[in-house]
């Protein structure tokens, strides 16, 4: 049996508690980050979280749970064609919630809720060494499958190998004698 | 219905009216270099708008 929400419902009514968390949602998706009161930001993390964890599977029957509560159809196809493939890498905590200085007519606590703008510290690694860590590494299902296919390829891959590194060792000397050539070329000039 | 029996007199309204007080907002320098302005603690800086190096709102 779920277990039902304590405390006070936002709104007064678990009906428009329901509209309130939709539309506040539907304004998050839309905008990227918005501002309302602490207490709503933080009841808004979890829905929005799991709406976004629908989005990133992205079929057909996660796109009608999310129609459920976001009624714009803009939004919904924002939410599965960007934000969800954009979250890929991440494994939850979409959304941020920072506090701001309280509202002036009623001094409620507000708060800035936003949607994590950048890539995990680990992906950023990644591209810029453009590998992978080992365990992150998926393992190519031909290459388990037929293990007799593979040994000669392996070995295949190693001959080419060396005569490439060679090739770069053997460059190596000739650029040098290029540069040289060059130097004399300038001083001709000059 | 209950109901008061005395005049409540002046000085015991004045006697329980001092103990309404206000504390002072307890305020930090802003961890942002550039700006160092006394803002809450925990909150986005009013001032620049920096919240633990990010920038999350626009100054006002």
């Amino acid at each position: 049996m779920p277990t039902p929400t304590k405390g006070p419902r936002l709104g007064g009514s678990p009906a428009h508690e329901r509209l309130l968390l939709a539309n506040l949602a539907t304004a998050l998706f839309q905008h990227g980050r918005i501002k309302t009161t602490e207490a709503k930001a933080k009841r808004l993390r979890p829905y929005a979280e799991k709406l976004i964890s629908k989005a990133k599977v992205g079929d057909l029957h996660n796109r009608r749970e999310i129609m459920k509560t976001i009624r714009d159809k803009d939004v919904v196809h924002k939410l599965i064609a960007e934000i969800g493939p954009f979250f890929s890498d991440r494994s939850g905590g979409y959304t941020r919630i920072t506090k701001t200085l309280a509202r002036k007519g009623d001094n409620a606590p507000m708060a800035i809720i936003e949607l994590v703008q950048q890539k995990l510290v680990s992906t950023e690694a990644e591209a810029a060494r453009k590998t992978k860590f080992a365990k992150d590494e998926k393992p190519a299902a031909a290459e388990v499958v037929d293990q007799d296919a593979e040994a000669p390829e392996s070995a295949t891959i190693d001959a080419a190998d060396e005569p490439a590194e060679g090739a770069v060792e053997v460059d190596g000397e000739p650029s040098a004698e290029d540069v040289k050539a060059e130097e004399a070329a300038e001083k001709d000039k000059s | 219905m209950a109901v008061p029996k005395r005049k409540m007199s002046r000085s015991n309204t004045r006697a329980r009216r001092s103990q309404w007080k206000t504390s002072a907002v307890h305020l930090v320098a802003c961890s942002n270099k550039a700006c160092r302005q006394p803002k809450p603690q925990h909150v986005a800086c009013p001032a620049c708008g920096q919240y633990a190096g990010r920038q999350v709102a626009q100054p006002a």
